[in-house]
């Protein structure tokens, strides 16, 4: 290596720390949190593909459920809110920072199918046993019973869906007759006029109201009803009844759906997991630093400087890659802190080595670079490589360690082969070398 | 010039002691394969993740003792409820696992009326379905599968035949034993256990390249040796850098298990443990195994001159 060539790697090793210094400042604004860290909910859901409406395909489904949930999911207000498909029928919900989990989870996972239906003439004891099971028998194809809201009542129903909460433009919170909260809606131009031609048709019925399979109220229609205006009453507390008229704005579910897995990190638990990662991190790092400088002296020290450019470098690419950096990722971090020496013991033991046989100080790094360079790199092949499969085949956190672990160990081969090299080459011209 | 102590000679008869390493590697690899067939059928501690269930992480802002906890969920009818106490900085904190979804309120109903008089807050919960936690397996599957293939592509590669089977032996060795210890030491299996195996299934190849490239370059240098004593000699060479790349992944690990979070505990753990095998085992199992292999072919070369010069003359 000729001087010309050590100081433009070390101009240009200058630069880019420069810039990677830049690039991460401030590092809680620059670094991705994961869940984990920075608290919130994880949700996957699974479209119940059984409960399809007919002529519906999963892929349509699973496009609208999740076109419903981020409506749902901006009502309620989250920042950067992550809600993709995963598979054929799952949804993946990720709401970092949330308040409330329980209620985004009863926003989310109602389905929020609003039917109207027509309760049969019929008395519901014809169609039932003495144990009080319906009797299939008896009820035909076209009808059928349903719970009410309120426990125990049943209602005898008309199969027939006449209109569904696809009608509404709108729903809101209002005050019903007795200041007790009631869900009003309002419904589209069209679907007002349906309305209109079905409550005409079916005066003195009674028409059910039906959300997700139960009964909330079944009005008689007195008069034909125009303007497609009407409200859902059902003892609802002021929160239900908000949370309601929520669902039924961002729409129904086109299936009902389940949630088949949770995750809630409080944000108490979150900062504890950061607070012990970093201790864990800076213990780790310090005691490597202390062991090289203790061991290898002046070489452990330089050693020492490429490990903090290298975890500098680190940082920097976690933001530009826009990273994710979980619990594991922290501890994959502190680990490759100790990989990321290895190179340099390997290349300071062959210095020292060729050293001991003789060698003279110019001629022994040459070599110890030379010799120990194919080792380095080799050795450290498979630990890329199963950092590549962990990042292509993990989720979440296992993700996290991955992106760590991939681009500590790639980072320290490039400062171990480059940083201390260029520094050795400084020292070559010093005759009593310390290593 | 600064040095372990006691290091600067050199000279231990690592070869010599391969017998008795044999020995311990079967049983360590024994009780391994013991692990894996246990969990094989279902009765290893798998983990939540892979199996389904719940894992609350809960705090009370008033100690209640594990005793009457335990005691509580037994009444409460949730007996089969593990529960860990972890550390905190304020009150208790509590790590209950549950292997069935769905309980999570119960769970914090009949915490609230055990502590009475406590505040008891919910700070985390990981609820884990069967499909997703059948997903993970077969994700965990997969990753291992690859970390297989890809390895072996590598190690196929990069040496020739018999240091090629030697390294394969010792990285299987490696994992099949740290698997051992993670049964005997009663811990979940989880994925993050799995990605400990993984990183080591790749870190300890690290050893094993230092010590092989080092006999190879002394192959060339000392070809007219017994190879037996170029083996030792280059075992004795590098000892002291496979140790210090041992110990500096090691440090930061045993940080990790003080320091750190509960969560990378058991992770930590199994990876110390793993490391510590495989510097072992790059000593003890890899080389040694390179020893055997060249004696076997000497005693089948000399057989086959004593079968040739042993035929009947025509």
């Amino acid at each position: 290596m000729i001087a010309r060539y050590r100081d433009i790697i070390l101009a240009v090793l200058a630069a880019l720390t420069l810039i990677a210094g830049v690039s991460i400042y401030p590092l809680n604004k620059k670094i991705n949190l994961g869940l984990d860290l920075q608290g919130g909910m994880q949700l996957v859901l699974e479209v119940e593909t059984d409960k399809l409406p007919k002529g519906t395909t999963v892929q349509d489904a699973c496009e609208r459920a999740i076109e419903i949930i981020r409506n749902r999911v901006d009502a309620i207000g989250v920042a950067e809110p992550l809600i993709q498909k995963q598979g054929e029928s799952w949804i993946t919900i990720q709401l970092p920072g949330i308040k409330d989990p329980q209620k985004a989870i009863d926003l989310i996972g109602q389905t929020a199918l609003l039917e109207f239906k027509l309760v049969s003439p019929k008395a519901l004891d014809e169609v039932i046993d003495k144990d009080g099971n319906p009797v299939a028998k008896k009820l035909g194809k076209d009808l059928e019973v349903v719970a009410g809201k309120d426990i125990g009542s049943r209602y005898l129903l008309e199969k027939l869906q006449l209109m569904t909460g696809a009608s509404l433009a709108t729903a809101s919170v209002s005050t019903g007759e007795m200041g007790e909260p009631v869900v009003s809606f309002q419904m589209t131009n069209e679907g007002g006029r349906a309305f209109a031609k079905l409550t005409g048709d079916h005066v003195n019925r009674q028409l059910a109201i039906v959300l997700d399979g139960k009964v909330y109220s079944a009005p008689v229609i007195r008069s034909r009803i125009g303007g497609g205006s009407g409200i859902i009453e059902g003892r609802f507390s002021w929160d239900e009844a908000r949370n309601l008229a929520l669902v039924l704005r961002a729409g129904a579910l086109p299936a009902p759906v389940r949630i088949i897995n949770k995750e809630v990190v409080g944000p108490s638990l979150g900062k504890d997991s950061i607070d012990r990662g970093l201790k864990a991190a800076v213990f780790g790092t310090m005691l490597v630093m202390l062991f090289m400088a203790f061991y290898y002296r002046v070489s452990g020290v330089i050693a020492n400087v490429a490990l903090a450019i290298n975890f500098l470098f680190l940082l920097a690419i976690l933001s530009w890659l826009k990273a994710t950096l979980t619990l594991p990722g922290i501890a994959g971090i502190a680990l490759t802190m100790g990989m990321a020496v290895d190179g340099n013991v390997l290349i300071l033991e062959r210095i020292r080595e060729e050293l001991r046989s003789g060698k003279t100080v110019r001629v022994a790094i040459d070599n110890g670079y030379s010799r120990a360079l194919a080792t380095v790199v080799d050795s450290h092949v498979t630990t890329l490589l199963t950092a590549a499969i962990l990042f292509f085949l993990g989720s979440g956190p296992i993700k996290g360690f991955a992106v760590t672990l991939f681009w500590g160990v790639f980072l320290s081969l490039f400062t171990a082969i480059v940083i201390t090299r260029a520094v050795f080459e400084m020292r070559k011209q010093h005759v009593g070398l310390s290593i | 010039m600064f040095e372990l102590m006691g290091w600067k000679k050199r000279d231990w008869n690592f070869v010599g002691m391969r017998y008795g390493a044999f020995a311990f590697s079967g049983v360590l690899i024994a009780i391994g394969l013991y692990a894996i067939v246990m969990m094989g059928l279902g009765k290893g501690k798998m983990g939540i993740d892979f199996v389904g269930g719940l894992t609350m992480n809960v705090a009370i802002d008033k100690v209640v003792s594990l005793d009457d906890i335990r005691k509580g969920f037994v009444v409460g009818g949730i007996g089969e409820a593990e529960i860990q106490q972890i550390q905190s900085a304020t009150g208790q904190r509590l790590l209950i696992k549950l292997r069935k979804s769905g309980q999570d309120k119960d769970v914090q109903a009949l915490l609230t009326k055990i502590a009475v008089g406590a505040v008891v807050t919910v700070e985390g919960v990981q609820e884990v379905g069967p499909a997703v936690g059948e997903k993970l397996r077969e994700q965990a599957a997969w990753a291992v599968l690859w970390a297989i293939i890809l390895i072996t592509v590598y190690i196929w590669f990069r040496f020739e035949y018999r240091f090629g089977i030697a390294a394969a032996i010792a990285t299987a060795h490696d994992v099949i034993a740290m698997i051992g210890f993670a049964y005997v030491m009663d811990k979940d299996f989880t994925m993050l256990i799995v990605t400990a195996l993984l990183t080591l299934a790749g870190y300890s190849l690290t050893d094993t390249v230092v010590v092989f490239d080092r006999i190879r370059e002394n192959l060339r240098l000392m070809h007219k040796q017994p190879f037996n004593d170029i083996v030792n000699k280059s075992i004795n060479e590098i000892l002291s850098r496979t140790f210090v790349t041992s110990l500096t992944v090691l440090l930061p690990l045993i940080a990790i298990m003080i320091y750190g979070s509960h969560v990378t505990y058991d992770f930590a753990m199994v990876l110390i443990a793993g490391i510590v095998i495989g510097t072992y085992s790059s000593w003890f199992v890899a080389s040694p195994i390179l020893v055997e292999w060249e004696h076997r072919k000497r005693l089948a070369a000399v057989a086959m001159a004593a079968a040739s010069q042993n035929q009947p003359k025509r």
